[in-house]
């Protein structure tokens, strides 16, 4: 029984990784850059929220509708005034112009709000939980980030599918200068699908803070998750990206039950294996680029 | 992408190579330089002449290929001796007079000062090792703290084995080279910006698999005791010396590597892989000993910095700081050049000292700059320093076309400036 409680948990905890995840897939199927900040921006999404929730009265929830349109206005102008600088330098430009802004990202936060953990607590639903039978509790948190997770791929999906803008987008992750002959403008949808990555970036985040206690450190480990989702998925599928993360998650608990010490090992490993014998992933499909 | 890809055609001994012939047909800007190594050895050839054809805009497209360039030549022109960028005598003398005052210096100035020094060392010798990773073989590793951290462990297991800790230091170096060829085959599936980050997290797991050993000290670290007999000043100064000569390794090392067939045939890669492939680069083998050689010289500073600290922990060994260290380092001082790290070392260093006492804020400012250096200043600081007409070159690894004069390098610098300077060079 724990250790079908330890699936479930692992399953769900997926979620949450395909939402620190699927920003990362976007950008690299439409830009073919990986962002190094990417975990970085989310944590500083959460310290965001952590002071506006204790300067304001608008709580946890309001701090959420604040700070995800104001990140992803936040995004469309660090693609527009550095990232797209970068692409426009060369491919190692945009590594370590975003390298870099993650360390200087980390070190301001650690500056600005010292090395303590801080938590974002989301109200009665930190403790709330639905009883399955058995051992087994669910979260409501839990399943509340699994359900917005797959919102969220679902009209990232239809986005691309089925507006104009998406239709665009994706013409734009083809070709920039074929689309750019039939009248779209390469770099304002850059800054759109960067937009929109920083916004699910953001959610990422709060949903992190909420769950955990979070400090300036945690950055990179939330990129590396992220990445590995992408990669255990297969490149360029969102719903790859999905079942990537519930894979993660899934070693990630069952290697906690085995020993606490093997949670982040037992995640990595599966990320080496998947790499040394499927390179593709799991769901090789190109529904992004 | 470049207007104009240098091409190095290494692996070739035919006998027309050896004739110092050119014929280039200039007829298009997007022109392709052949650059036919033939027989000469590398290093000490200095004032070697070698063929050079150029095979105009033919490179790309299918219909002329790389066949042209060893049987039928259009549109010769007279002839273009193809020299060295400059003469290895001139760095190998002033390098050794640094070399030579750098050795003096524990006699003469107090450890404290001997300290700041070794870690000026230290980063030299990374920021050179990821510079030839990145600048060179096109492979931005953010992993490399992996080898620094296993340099300094191996030196501490070999101590336990009984080998002197600072002979450990060669050892543990030559492990990290042996560590780092099965790391590579996993590695090396990943391309660009995902083996930026696949690195990063074989570092990861390099890390935690040695938190979990015990007899290493776990989580929380070990001492390294057996140099604990020495008089503290006298092991402060072969400290010092090993660090010294660990960092002369890497950018001598470097700069015979580059000067050699390897460099050849990595400037031909970096600059289009695909043509250097075709022409007969054996473009993974290149990287991968590239990525031996750098896995060696992160694991020997590793061990240099734990024979100075005395003690090692996990969390900080294996901190993705060394790699951030390296990547700013080697970004404003100017990635692609020998002389880029060094000089970026000094301005770290500087920055470090004077920013001693206010926290974080020299990691702030300094990965602020980088971020702009990447963006506005591609060549870094050195690049600065050698453009214009006076170009400086302390280690040349180029070749410069004869009858071009004044017009730089054809194959040094940063990959932009290698571009823009071979155009403007061949036109």
């Amino acid at each position: 029984m724990i250790w079908v409680n330890a699936v479930i948990q692992g399953l769900l905890l997926g979620g949450l990784y395909a939402l620190f995840a699927c920003g990362l897939s976007l950008m690299f199927g439409v830009m073919r850059i990986v962002n190094l900040a990417h975990g970085d921006f989310a944590v500083l999404a959460a310290f965001l929220a952590y002071s506006v929730v204790t300067a304001t009265r608008v709580g946890t929830l309001g701090a959420t509708l604040i700070v995800i349109p104001v990140f992803a206005v936040f995004g469309y102008f660090v693609q527009r005034g550095l990232i797209q600088r970068a692409m426009s330098v060369g491919p190692l430009s945009t590594l370590l112009a975003t390298f870099g802004l993650s360390i200087v990202i980390q070190n301001a936060l650690l500056q600005g709000y010292s090395a303590d953990t801080k938590a974002l607590n989301p109200g009665s639903l930190v403790s709330a939980s639905l009883h399955l039978g058995g051992r087994i509790d669910v979260a409501y948190l839990a399943l509340i980030t699994f359900g917005l997770a797959v919102v969220v791929l679902a009209a990232l999906q239809l986005f691309l599918k089925l507006t104009r803008t998406g239709r665009m987008l994706r013409a734009a992750a083809d070709d920039p200068r074929a689309a750019g002959l039939v009248g779209a403008d390469s770099r304002h949808l850059y800054g759109i699908a960067t937009a929109l990555a920083f916004g699910t970036v953001a959610l990422a985040g709060l949903m992190f803070a909420m769950r955990s206690s979070f400090d300036p450190s945690i950055g990179p480990t939330r990129l590396l998750f992220a990445f590995e989702a992408v990669v255990i998925g297969g490149l360029g599928s969102l719903w790859g990206t999905l079942a990537g993360g519930m894979v993660l998650g899934l070693a990630q608990t069952l290697g906690a039950q085995y020993d606490p010490a093997f949670t982040l090992l037992a995640g990595h490993l599966v990320f080496l294996a998947v790499l040394a014998f499927r390179p593709q992933g799991l769901i090789p499909a190109r529904s992004v680029s | 992408m470049s207007t104009s890809r240098p091409v190095a055609d290494t692996g070739d001994d035919r006998p027309e190579a050896a004739s110092d012939t050119v014929g280039y047909s200039g007829a298009e800007s997007d022109t392709d330089t052949v650059i036919g190594t033939g027989t000469e050895t590398g290093m000490g050839a200095d004032t070697d002449t070698d063929t050079v054809s150029d095979m105009g805009a033919g490179a790309e497209s299918d219909t002329v290929g790389f066949g042209g360039g060893g049987g039928v030549k259009a549109g010769r022109h007279p002839e273009l001796p193809v020299r060295r960028g400059g003469r290895a005598i001139w760095s190998g003398g002033g390098s050794a007079v640094v070399v030579a005052v750098l050795a003096y210096l524990p006699f003469a100035a107090y450890t404290s000062t001997t300290q700041t020094i070794v870690t000026f060392f230290i980063l030299v010798t990374m920021a050179s090792m990821w510079n030839l990773l990145a600048g060179y073989a096109g492979l931005v590793s953010v992993g490399q703290q992996a080898y620094v951290g296993l340099g300094a462990y191996g030196v501490l297991l070999f101590s336990d084995w009984g080998v002197e800790p600072y002979l450990g230091v060669v050892v543990s170096a030559l492990a990290c080279a042996l560590i780092a060829l099965p790391t590579s085959l996993l590695a090396f599936r990943l391309r660009g910006d995902y083996f930026a980050v696949g690195t990063w997290v074989i570092a990861e797991v390099y890390h935690l698999a040695v938190t979990r050993d015990g007899a290493l000290g776990g989580g929380s670290g070990r001492a390294l005791t057996t140099l604990s007999g020495f008089d503290p000043t006298l092991r402060q100064a072969i400290t010092y010396w090993v660090g010294l000569g660990v960092a002369t390794a890497a950018v001598a090392g470097s700069y015979l590597l580059l000067r050699g067939r390897l460099g050849l045939a990595l400037t031909a890669v970096r600059d289009d892989e695909i043509a250097a492939g075709s022409s007969g680069v054996a473009v993974t083998r290149a990287k991968r000993a590239v990525y031996l050689a750098a896995a060696a010289g992160c694991g020997a500073a590793g061990g240099v910095l734990l024979v100075s600290q005395l003690n090692v922990a996990p969390d900080s060994i294996f901190s993705v700081q060394w790699t951030a260290y390296m990547i700013f380092i080697t970004v404003i001082g100017g990635i692609g050049t020998i002389e880029g790290p060094v000089l970026g070392a000094v301005v770290f260093t500087v920055v470090q000292r004077l920013f001693a006492s206010a926290g974080v804020w020299y990691l702030i400012l300094i990965g602020a700059f980088a971020v702009c250096a990447a963006i506005w200043l591609p060549r870094g600081l050195w690049g600065l320093l050698s453009s214009g007409r006076a170009r400086v070159s302390l280690f040349p690894v180029g070749y410069t076309v004869g009858g071009l004069a004044g017009r730089g390098p054809l194959c040094s610098g940063a990959p932009a400036a290698t571009s823009s300077g071979a155009s403007s060079g061949v036109q």
